[in-house]
């Protein structure tokens, strides 16, 4: 039997392993490095490797027009695909690991120490957990977790067969597994959020597993272009590619939390450390969406007439169920948690807008390019919003009740104020990145005859009007001196500055979006 | 009929338009000042933000004249303020577009705004949070302004959203009073279900045409498919029936009453509840190729100006009386947008006419509520014409204004639109004359019981005249009621609205249009008659009588419209969301345990109950997967 080494592209693949590689150095860190330097040690580490990706990601990029034909190339023997849409999604993925580690490094809130526990495996309320963090332990291994788990997202949109895919799933989904588990304060509320979300993630992963051999079983090929040639050719046993596509995107579905598979949404983003959830709610949603863009189009595209019908419900409930249960939350996580649902639902509706280039119009935006725009103005909006609710805190802590937030505009105009801001965005009012986002993916789900879905996002979302204004009412206009009333605790520039680049970059893509919706157009599209 | 259908076609900005955006920006200038400025401007904020709008009405005059002094196809002008959406094809322009109809808005919605914002120093001088009041109001001008002077459908429905966010804040602005913030929360709730139609229709219109600039749509309107027309006009309509309160979405106009009254008289009244007849008018290009939309539209109208008209008859609150008779008339303005391009001018006319006279009369009654310590029950009132002299003579203007009297600014509107109805229809314009009968009858009521038969002050009630910065809007208004006809002096108005709406052929046959206003003016006669039989003669009872007929308690009730808001609404989405939460909590977890149980130990430390166990998820996620697989079975092997 004869080996041949792989050929790898390492032109286009660098800042993957930048990203991998500076995790592994932080492995490496946490075991050579003293203490008292980590902390310092690693956020350099995280913050460098990551911008240094960054730069490689759109030198990529930039590179990809010079290659000739397909702007793109398939790399790793087949494995993974570096085109427009993979190196915008693998951009999109590191800025809001950037903002992640900038929360995750935030010290200043719970005086001098991180939102990590001390120590995660002593248990809460016993002795060795108050020892730990009368000592100021804290675990600065979240950086190489969270630098695993980019990987892992920067992977996922590029994939380009079914076993990356999977494994790309799996390198995500760990890391933030424990992340999840690791808050300082309510350990047991954190604890449980992890548990939850590592099981159902687990139990979902099986479904995607199975349904993959499924359909490894209908094509026999493991890469989306073998698979798309076998469902054109269309020889084999019809059934089990629905089977198999089915199954496939409960596990998808299950990450970007559509309903029915969202209930760890509200869960696990109350429970998790509130910088983890700022992190995840945005780019597990852009990693899973990429994935999720690329082998419902390049793999099953064909078919399309076959997993629309189901789509489209799914679409429809994932809207209603999020807008309207939003509306009953009383906690600042959960509404976000159930509007981050919700907004899956309006995403899958552009997701709808799939068609044929022949059948589009002259310059009609392509459902690739809404979904992208859509992606990224609701990633900046989500993590400025966690990141506001991070600093609003009462004397236990951070704080997310409603009465606890009642009347914040008077007392801290600007933070409440900036926090209506993202929340006007995520609701799509004129002049917002939002609204473009929405009008955006609701035209080309019209286009592609998708009207009944058009018309439920479009009651959703006014749904979602209201719960959002009534909360900005609140802040605002409803009197009260309360007891347990939160006030704003002024964070390093860390925690001020995410949340000042991301409020900018909202106002920036809601008044002028031109030149990010001319990038976005200007991916192309997925490469075969 | 055949006519041409006017095509947008606006040549660039120049010379004094260049100014147009200036006209948005001063009020917009105004409200930021003073939002943003804080208790720093309490002393002299009010009013900078009366100037300012002031300044905007100057600008809208002199555009207005030099506009007159060119040539009619000259006076369609286009301002590019600068590229929103440029990319690849699609295109949005923050543009604005001056013409004729856009023309006559400028000058009302700053004319008569100007005028309520000088009321208002009076009428709001002890209130402390005013200066808040005042920056609403310019807030509200500036929407209100884009809206008109919007070039695509993305503009208007900024101005839209505008306009409804100042009057939900306007509504609620005596946040003390509870009845106050559940009036501005249902006056919200029935907007949104009117921006929902709005913002399809936007879509609809985008999808169709690849842009939403009216340009290209008046453009490309011939070329759409009646069906489509149709649907695009009637989401269209539903957006304008949320804003402009007609049935079935006419509920909220009513409470929105709890706003201090020059609210009343500015949103309510003369301009943010007309921005329906104006989207109307506006998208003629839409609704001459969408005849059953049209069809509907003249249907809403008549049904809401008999509903307005008689919920008016029986209510005793000033105020209330007068929003029941905003939202007839307004029947009235969406009846001639729907007749079509026989009627499009005359709705405009008659929305200026009744944007003075009804601003004149909701001014008057917050005159009157000044004088009366803020009741508004007409039932205390009596003889005021004596104590109010000033007040009394304006208010008649706008009462002969709007009953129709023979030379005053409603006959001459009102007529148009009736003589146009019974052209087109005899049982439509059967009903306009019924409306302008009861509208004879109700508002000779209200004159009757406020200024006229004996006095019923409760007692330390001592009523006076207004301050002069009161009573000066009201004078001007008054005239304006008079007057308002002379806009109609050889066809005036329609020959200047053409370049918009379209030209209408001389219709012959039919009634002579003087034996119309003939029988109009006998059909208002009779109904005054009557309010003066039952009214005029009889002492007025200081309670209301509790024993009625039938049709009293009917019409007491808005003809039971909350109650079918709710069924249509409020109730379904309530089942919606209570299933839904039932289903989130206790179903999947019911089937496994029977009923949520508590967490044990565990649950003192949480700070709240997680309402379900990972098993319950794990079985929905089991559940939706079945169904995922099955769903898709099911559709591609039957």
């Amino acid at each position: 039997m004869e080996f041949t080494s792989p050929h790898i592209e390492y032109a286009q693949l660098w800042p993957l392993f930048v990203v991998f590689g500076v995790g592994c150095v932080g492995v490496l860190v946490e075991a050579f490095v003293p203490r008292r330097l980590r902390y310092l040690t690693q956020v350099g580490l995280t913050v460098v490797g990551l911008l240094v990706a960054l730069g490689g990601t759109i030198g990529v990029g930039v590179g990809l027009k010079d290659l000739k034909g397909a702007r793109g190339l398939v790399a790793g023997e087949g494995a993974l695909a570096i085109d427009g849409p993979a190196v915008y999604l693998w951009g999109l993925v590191l800025v809001c690991a950037i903002a992640g580690v900038l929360l995750f490094a935030e010290r200043r809130l719970e005086s001098g120490v991180t939102v990590f526990a001390g120590q995660a495996a002593a248990l809460p309320g016993t002795t060795a957990e108050r020892e730990a963090s009368s000592r100021g332990l804290e675990h600065t291994e979240v950086y190489p977790l969270l630098l695993f788990a980019v990987f892992g997202m920067m992977l996922f949109p590029a994939a380009n067969d079914l076993i990356m895919l999977f494994v790309a799933l799996e390198v995500l989904s760990l890391p933030l597994y424990l992340l999840s588990g690791l808050a300082r304060r309510r350990r047991l509320l954190s604890q449980e959020a992890a548990m939850k979300y590592f099981l159902l993630g687990a139990f979902s992963s099986g479904f995607f597993l199975y349904g993959l051999a499924l359909v490894y079983g209908y094509a026999g090929s493991m890469q989306f272009a073998g698979i798309a040639a076998a469902v054109q050719g269309g020889t084999a046993n019809h059934s089990l590619l629905l089977i198999g596509v089915g199954m496939m995107s409960v596990g998808l579905l299950f990450k970007v939390g559509a309903v029915p598979f969202h209930a760890w949404t509200p869960d696990v983003y109350q429970g998790a450390p509130t910088a983890v959830t700022a992190f995840m709610s945005a780019a597990t949603k852009i990693a899973a969406f990429g994935a999720f863009l690329r082998l419902f189009y390049v793999a099953f595209g064909a078919d399309r007439w076959s997993w629309q019908p189901m789509m489209w419900i799914v679409a429809i409930l994932t809207m209603v169920v999020g807008a309207v249960l939003a509306v009953v939350q009383t906690d600042v996580k959960r509404m976000l948690a159930y509007s981050s649902v919700s907004h899956s639902g309006f995403i899958l509706t552009g997701l709808l807008g799939v068609q044929a280039a022949g059948d589009l119009g002259k310059g009609e935006i392509t459902s690739l390019t809404a979904v992208l725009f859509y992606l990224t103005s609701y990633g900046l909006a989500i993590v400025g919003s966690f990141a506001v609710v991070s600093v609003v805190r009462d004397a236990g802590g951070e704080t997310a009740r409603f009465d606890a937030w009642t009347g914040l505009g008077r007392r801290a105009p600007l933070t409440a104020g900036v926090f209506a801001f993202f929340l006007l965005s995520m609701a799509g009012i004129p002049l917002t990145s939002g609204f473009i986002g929405k009008w955006a993916v609701f035209s080309v789900a019209l286009s592609a005859g998708a009207w009944p879905v058009v018309i439920v996002a479009v009651a959703a979302s006014i749904v979602a009007v209201f719960f959002y204004v009534r909360f900005i009412l609140l802040m605002f206009f409803t009197d009260r001196a309360s007891e347990g009333a939160a006030a704003v605790t002024v964070p390093s520039p860390l925690t001020s500055s995410v949340i000042a680049v991301t409020a900018l970059a909202t106002l920036v893509l809601g008044v002028v979006p031109g030149p990010v919706l001319d990038l976005v157009q200007d991916a192309g599209s997925f490469i075969r | 009929m055949e006519h041409t259908i006017p095509i947008v076609d606006p040549g660039s900005a120049d010379g004094v338009f260049s100014l147009l955006w200036l006209v948005i920006a001063l009020p917009a200038l105004g409200a930021a000042v003073l939002l943003i400025g804080g208790r720093y401007t309490d002393k002299w904020g009010p009013l900078v933000a009366t100037v300012l709008p002031s300044l905007s009405f100057v600008l809208s005059l002199v555009m207005f004249l030099t506009a007159l002094g060119r040539d009619e196809g000259d006076r369609q002008v286009k301002q590019h303020l600068y590229t929103w959406i440029h990319s690849g094809h699609l295109n949005v322009g923050m543009d604005l577009l001056y013409d004729p109809l856009s023309s006559l808005f400028l000058l009302l919605i700053t004319g008569v705004g100007s005028l309520i914002h000088v009321y208002s120093l009076g009428y709001m001088a002890h209130d402390v949070r005013r200066r808040r009041f005042f920056a609403y109001l310019n807030l509200f001008v500036a929407a209100m302004l884009t809206l008109v002077l919007a070039e695509n459908y993305i503009g208007l429905f900024l101005g839209w959203e505008g306009v409804g966010l100042a009057s939900y804040l306007l509504i609620g602005f005596w946040q003390h009073k509870p009845s106050a913030a559940a009036a501005a929360k249902k006056a919200f709730v029935m907007n949104r279900v009117g921006d929902m139609g709005m913002s399809a229709a936007i879509m609809l219109a985008f999808v169709t045409w690849g842009s939403t600039s009216f340009s290209v749509i008046s453009e490309g309107a011939a070329g759409g498919s009646e069906t489509r027309m149709n649907i695009l006009g009637l989401l269209l309509l539903l957006g304008a029936c949320g804003k402009s309160a007609q049935v079935p979405l006419q509920a909220w106009l009513l409470d929105a009453m709890e706003g201090p009254t020059p609210v009343s008289a500015l949103i309510h009244a003369a301009t943010m509840v007309t921005a329906g007849v104006y989207l109307v008018v506006r998208s003629n290009f839409v609704f001459e190729h969408a005849p059953a939309a049209q069809t509907v539209v003249v249907i809403v109208a008549v049904v809401t100006l008999l509903w307005g008209a008689i919920i008016g008859t029986a209510k005793d609150d000033i105020k209330k009386v007068l929003a029941g008779s905003t939202m007839s008339q307004i029947g009235y303005m969406m009846l001639g947008a729907g007749l079509g391009v026989a009627g499009y001018a005359f709705a405009i006319f008659h929305l200026l006419t009744h944007g003075f006279f009804k601003a004149n009369m909701f001014l008057g009654a917050g005159s009157v509520m000044h004088g009366m310590d803020d009741d508004v029950d007409m039932r205390h009132y009596g003889a005021l014409s004596r104590a109010m002299p000033v007040t009394f003579l304006t208010f008649a203007m706008g009462y002969l204004a709007i009953i129709g009297f023979p030379g005053f600014s409603g006959f001459w509107s009102k007529d148009k639109i009736i003589e146009s109805a019974l052209h087109e229809n005899w049982v439509v314009g059967a009903c306009a004359l019924l409306g302008a009968g009861i509208t004879g009858f109700y508002m000779t009521r209200l004159m009757l019981m406020t200024y006229f038969t004996d006095k019923r002050w409760v007692p330390g009630v001592h009523p006076h005249e207004s301050p002069r910065v009161m009573t000066f809007p009201l004078i001007a208004l008054a005239a304006l009621s008079v007057l308002g006809g002379v806009l109609l002096i050889g066809g005036w108005i329609t020959d200047y609205l053409d370049p918009v709406v379209g030209q209408s052929e001389e219709e012959s046959g039919g009634i002579p249009g003087w034996l119309v206003s003939v029988i109009t003016v006998a059909v208002v006669a009779i109904g005054v008659g009557i309010a003066w039989l039952t009214v005029g003669r009889k002492p007025v009872p200081a309670t209301a009588p509790e024993k009625v007929a039938w049709p009293v308690t009917v019409a007491r009730n808005d003809l039971y419209g909350d109650a079918i808001n709710d069924g249509l609404v409020v109730q379904p989405s309530g089942h919606l969301t209570r299933g839904l939460v039932a289903a989130d909590t206790y179903v999947v977890d019911g089937l496994l345990t029977g009923g949520p149980v508590a967490v044990g130990a565990v649950a003192g430390l949480l700070r709240r109950v997680q309402n379900g166990y990972v098993r319950s998820y794990a079985l929905s996620v089991l559940g939706g997967a079945l169904v995922v697989v099955l769903a898709l079975l099911a559709v591609n092997l039957t």
